[in-house]
């Protein structure tokens, strides 16, 4: 068990839930909430291998599987913005919708091998000593977009105008619309970016980080962990995409508690009994809900909260 | 439409509006004239449709039919941009503000300038340049939720001048302003007017009105009765006629009335509001029974948490006695048990549940009493007798029992709470803004019932914006500011300046 | 070039009329198949002959009628105990979990053995199974409802991780101490663990033999009865419905809140535990890693589609298993994941019908 190895997996790892998480964050500072992320992360992830699969380039398997997810959101956009359904509802029926047509569609691709998207070395900054090693060499190509996409939806989000529009769409929908916003179309639009980027993770993990195809064993509750994280990271991504990174670094920390028979000096408890292994896989689904609990205090303390119109259909002229 | 050649060019003309909503005319072939540099009063009982041609005008709402000429030239407005963009600028009688944005974001919202990039500070220096030529005081770079009403309506006014508002239009600008900065409103209205802007002023405050318009037009229930009049040929009572279409005498049975002994004693009690600031900072009062204490004051100085720290919908520090128990930080249970009504600010908010039933509200407080319930049961043949016979009583406008809610109008929705509440026969009542958005016939209906249970003996704690209502109906009247009663004093006593100046801080009486 | 008539779309001023709800339920089930038929076509199946097996699969004979009510006991009571939630605005997305750590408790009594299993009566045994069942659900249930009423934790996802934990707590269990014979399941149960089934008394009906419906059902009969009273005619009832529709004004009449949110999810999760406890005690006769073919969110499914109401709840979970038992053979497995997600897609999106008034009028007679 390394450091270097845990710190690299998590890396690795992460980047599929920054990647989902980051979504979820802008369509949730519009104000709509996605509960879809699962099922289009699945969806992405199938659309992805079989289009790589079928085609031999492993970047067409990407564009399939940002495609796929986007398409799905769009569904869910339809529905909440212009029939002003439930979101919650409507995001758990996607969530099925999406896992059933991934599974439909999916069948027999167990087992293959599609190309997958190259990992890659930076070469100057590899060479920093022990950071260059664990950052920049021998990453996925994805993980280093997940570098870039940190700080780009950070800036975008608080320092440019059309991330002040977005908040304010989110936020107070009524002011937005009275100075010819368009609220509908913010709407939608984020929507459909975070369902494109759930679409991206998902791609990220058949074809990328975690390569295959094992049906609904591919995404198992990332969505989910992804929809939790942005709670957890109040709306921001860097915190998102540090929620990210650390849960990445949990799975291979588990991974490798069981390997050794000593741990620390002591008898490896899960090498000597393989089911005590359960009890371990339930921490990160744990983990989670710990870090909603801190993440619901903290919020309360610092009296930051959700966009004010999350989840609350915009109807022009609603009376009060 | 005869066009003589010296017809001027207006800056609106509006003719033959008609807009439907579910259920009503709001606007019934309405004309509306605003001529250049002139202050247009558009007058209407609540729900008379003055806010609606305005939203048409402002690109809010599109009529059925009709035509709008802006300078003598057709437009039609397909959003609210397309009518800023003519220079039509709105300031909204509930704030379009983004609580979370400062100033100057929300001054900038929507438009195309920044660029990208935005770079706040400049345009921070812009917004107070503009700030300072009008007179209107802000900091450009505070969040909006810090700011009071009177500075949020300010941001208001100044996104439409940023936008190179010509023709401003305000509804019902003063309901949140004490009596001098009302006055600071007109002056910056007069201001605006010999700058060349023209303004059109949404109230149903006749006295108001009278000050500042030069012309006005009187709306009643969706129709024009009458159409751009000069202010010297009216009088008030024609006026109000005008508005409500019978003669209104303003008759309130106010019989003098001996208080009795302490029903409400509110101790040293502070809390904090929900952004956890101080609202509520050491009060003490008393109320008896059979007295109305009217409670003046602008918004957001308190109000809401004194009326929600009896009621026992939020926590604080002292002690709140009702008939001797000490109700403070405890459920609503108790205060109800102590027999307390409570008439909310926000109807559909905290006073009903909208999407249930007629009889579901009825019962809401009186649904674990024999008769309605037995034991574990609840007897919706009882329950359904009691709301047969409040809607009655109080001639409740409504298809059935089982109607929702929800599809009720204001004035019904307010009828439903008040009987529910003055059913049980209270003791005390905690009254907010019980008339707020009502018509006339409404109101009158609300002031009597109160001043009815008053002489039967209740303490009525009477909670509200409108210093008029407070003077026709309060036995004694307190300020509140910021939290702390700057003076308390029979309403005999009451003079509007005095009150005028503790609503805004700059005068605290010594009890 | 203007139309003869157009539609015209208003938000409704009057009750929606009594039977559009359920008019909207049967016509999304209805194109929710439709719209499966043709993915089966473009993935290369044949619908019509699928279809047609689904239906004799599921009512062609009594045997299969049986099956479908076997499958329907499982959805009929975690629909509704969600169902009840659903009432309060609570989602309860995590039967799946409630109903494998009921299944758990329950069959404690045979594996420990709690009781010894020749002498104690069967009555007792299924009786203190039952109860366990709905303990093990309830105290499940316990845990999301806390986590919101305290700190206001979003209990659609601490359900949902909550579904993972308890099939890692049933793995760990069946894989050691109770397994049999190192097989991921336990041994068989007694006897006497058993719920009595109709094949039972093959030997006094003939026609009885290898039908496989079991007592269970009639606990999710009584369930609907119970909660059908619970919340038309009780106190209570009335107070979860106020809760749900506004919780400031259900705070405002005095009404606690956070008790009543506790108190809903661990009902919700006893119904859960007790279907886990039928499918253990009913069915499969042992505590193996799957015993849920996703009853959870069929359950849930269910309830949105009855539109919350507990007699609907028995019809829709009886079509829902007639959908399990025909499934079972279709290729592809997913499909019915798919169907079942299609069908509560479509239902939300109708829902704007209740909402809103669709109406062609004629473009001229407009004033």
């Amino acid at each position: 068990m390394s450091l270097e190895i845990i710190l690299r997996s998590g890396l690795s790892t992460g980047t599929i839930l920054l990647f989902a998480a980051i979504g979820e964050i802008l369509t949730e500072l519009a104000g709509i909430q996605n509960l879809g992320v699962e099922g289009m992360m699945l969806l992405g992830a199938m659309a992805a291998f079989k289009t790589a699969l079928a085609t031999g380039s492993p970047w067409m398997g990407l564009l399939a599987g940002i495609a796929a997810g986007g398409l799905l959101s769009l569904a869910h956009a339809l529905v909440t913005i212009h029939f002003q359904a439930d979101q919650v509802v409507s995001g758990l029926s996607l969530t099925f919708l999406g896992t059933g047509l991934a599974l439909v569609l999916g069948e027999g691709l167990t087992g293959q091998n599609a190309p997958l998207i190259p990992n890659v070395t930076i070469p100057l900054l590899a060479r920093i000593p022990w950071l260059g090693r664990i950052f920049f060499a021998d990453q996925n190509l994805l993980v280093y977009l997940g570098y870039l996409l940190i700080p780009a939806a950070w800036w975008y989000i608080n320092k440019t105008r059309p991330g002040m529009h977005l908040r304010a769409v989110g936020e107070k929908p009524a002011a937005a619309d009275s100075l010819g916003i368009n609220v509908y179309g913010v709407r939608y639009l984020y929507t459909f970016v975070g369902g494109c980027l759930a679409g991206l993770a998902g791609a990220s993990i058949s074809i990328a980080i975690s390569p295959g195809w094992y049906s609904n064993l591919t995404t198992s509750g990332q969505g989910w962990i992804a929809v939790a994280l942005v709670i957890f990271a109040q709306w921001n991504p860097l915190r998102a995409a540090l929620g990210g990174y650390l849960f990445g670094m949990l799975r291979r920390f588990m991974l490798d508690l069981q390997g050794p028979m000593l741990l620390f000096g002591l008898r490896n408890p899960f090498f000597y009994n393989h089911n005590l292994v359960f009890f371990l896989q339930m921490t990160p689904f744990l983990l989670t809900i710990i870090a909603l609990v801190w993440g619901s205090a903290s919020a309360r303390r610092q009296r930051i909260g959700a966009p004010g119109a999350l989840g609350t259909p915009y109807v022009r002229g609603e009376r009060g | 439409m005869t066009n003589s050649p010296q017809e001027q060019i207006n800056a609106v003309e509006m003719r033959d509006i008609v807009l439907r909503f579910p259920g009503v005319l709001a606007n019934d072939h309405v004309n509306f004239t605003l001529r250049h540099g002139e202050i247009h009063a558009l007058l209407g009982e609540n729900g008379a449709g003055k806010s609606t041609l305005m939203n048409i005008l402002a690109g809010l709402y599109k009529p059925e039919s009709g035509t709008i000429r802006i300078n003598g030239e057709r437009v039609v407005f397909n959003s609210p941009r397309d009518a800023i963009s003519r220079g039509i600028g709105m300031v909204h009688q509930h704030f379009m503000l983004v609580p979370t944005q400062t100033v100057t974001e929300n001054i900038l919202l929507g438009l195309d300038k920044p660029g990208f990039l935005m770079r706040l500070p400049r345009y921070d220096q812009k917004v107070a340049d503009l700030a300072e030529k009008y007179g209107l005081k802000v900091q450009p770079d505070a969040k909006i939720w810090q700011l009071s009403v009177g500075e949020q309506q300010r941001v208001e006014i100044l996104k439409t001048l940023y936008r190179g508002a010509e023709i401003l239009i305000l509804d019902e600008p003063t309901a949140v302003l004490a009596p001098q900065e009302i006055q600071e409103l007109m002056d910056t209205l007069r201001l605006m007017v010999r700058q060349g802007k023209s303004i059109v002023f949404i109230s149903h405050k006749l006295n108001e009105v009278k000050q500042v318009a030069d012309r006005l037009t009187v709306l009643r229930k969706g129709k024009v009765t009458a159409d751009g009049i000069n202010l010297e040929d009216v009088d008030k009572e024609t006026l109000a006629e005008l508005m409500v279409g019978r003669k209104v005498i303003f008759q309130l049975n106010k019989k003098p009335h001996q208080p009795g002994e302490v029903v409400l004693d509110v101790q040293n009690v502070s809390a904090l509001n929900n952004r956890g600031l101080p609202a509520l900072k050491n009060i003490s009062f008393q109320l008896r029974k059979g007295e109305i204490l009217g409670i003046a004051g602008i918004a957001g100085n308190g109000q809401s948490e004194l009326a929600e720290v009896i009621t026992g919908l939020r926590s604080c520090q002292g002690k709140i006695l009702i008939n001797c128990q000490d109700v403070a930080n405890q459920s609503p249970k108790r205060a109800i048990d102590q027999g307390t009504a409570h008439i909310p600010e926000d109807r559909t908010g905290v006073g009903t549940a909208p999407g249930m039933a007629l009889t579901g509200n009825m019962i809401m407080k009186s649904y674990d009493r024999a008769p309605i319930s037995q034991k574990w049961r609840i007897s919706y043949t009882a329950a359904r007798e009691f709301a047969k016979n409040l809607k009655e009583k109080y001639d409740i406008q409504a298809p059935s029992l089982s109607t929702q809610v929800n599809k009720l109008s204001g004035g019904n929705l307010q009828k439903v709470i008040l009987a529910r509440e003055i059913s049980c026969g209270p003791k005390l009542i905690v009254a907010v803004q019980p008339t707020r958005g009502l018509d006339v016939g409404a109101i009158e209906g609300i002031q009597n019932l109160l001043l009815e249970q008053r002489d039967n003996d209740a303490a009525v704690l009477l909670i509200s914006e409108e210093l008029d209502e407070l003077l026709d109906l309060a036995d004694r009247i307190a300020v509140i500011f910021e939290g702390e009663i700057v003076g308390e004093f029979p309403t005999a006593e009451a003079d509007l300046k005095t009150i005028g100046l503790m609503m805004t801080g700059e005068l605290r009486r010594q009890e | 070039m203007s139309a003869p008539y157009r539609l015209r779309i208003q938000k409704r001023t009057e009750e929606v009329p009594r039977w559009l709800p359920m008019a909207t339920s049967i016509g999304a089930i209805i194109l929710a198949f439709l719209i499966s038929g043709l993915i089966l076509t473009i993935i290369g199946g044949d619908p019509i002959r699928t279809f047609r097996y689904f239906f004799n699969a599921a009512f062609g004979s009594w045997g299969a009628l049986s099956d479908v009510v076997v499958k329907a006991t499982p959805l009929l009571l975690i629909g509704l105990g969600c169902g009840l939630a659903f009432r309060m605005r609570l989602w309860n997305i995590g039967a799946e979990g409630q109903f494998y750590i009921g299944a758990f408790f329950a069959s404690l009594v045979p594996l420990v053995p709690l009781v010894d299993m020749q002498t104690t009566p069967k009555f007792i045994i299924l009786l203190m199974m039952a109860l366990l069942g709905m303990l093990g659900g309830g105290l499940y249930g316990l845990i999301p409802g806390w986590l919101k009423a305290k700190f206001n934790v979003s209990e659609i996802i601490s359900t949902l991780m909550l579904n993972y934990v308890a099939v890692f707590w049933n793995n760990y269990w069946i894989y050691s101490e109770f397994s049999d014979a190192g097989f991921q399941m336990t041994p068989m149960f007694a006897k006497s663990a058993w719920l009595p089934r109709l094949a039972d008394y093959a030997r006094e009906v003939k026609a009885f033999s290898g039908i496989t419906l079991h007592l269970g059902v009639v606990f999710g009969i009584i369930a609907a009865i119970i909660i059908w009273i619970i919340m038309t005619r009780s106190r209570w009832g009335y107070e979860i419905n106020l809760i749900g529709d506004n919780p400031q004004a259900a705070r405002y009449a005095g009404i606690d809140i956070t008790r009543n949110i506790i108190l809903v999810f661990m009902l919700s999760g006893a119904l859960a535990g007790l279907a886990g406890m039928s499918e253990v005690s009913g069915v499969v006769h042992r505590l193996q890693e799957r015993i849920s073919t996703n009853y959870g969110f069929s359950g849930v499914i269910v309830a949105w589609l009855a539109k919350l109401n507990p007699f609907a709840t028995i019809l829709v979970s009886f079509l829902f298993g007639a959908l399990i038992v025909a499934g079972r053979e279709i290729q592809p497995s997913g499909l019915y994941f798919f169907i079942q997600g299609t069908i509560l897609f479509l239902v939300i999106s109708s829902d704007v019908l209740l909402r809103y008034k669709f109406e062609l009028v004629r473009a001229a007679s407009e004033e």
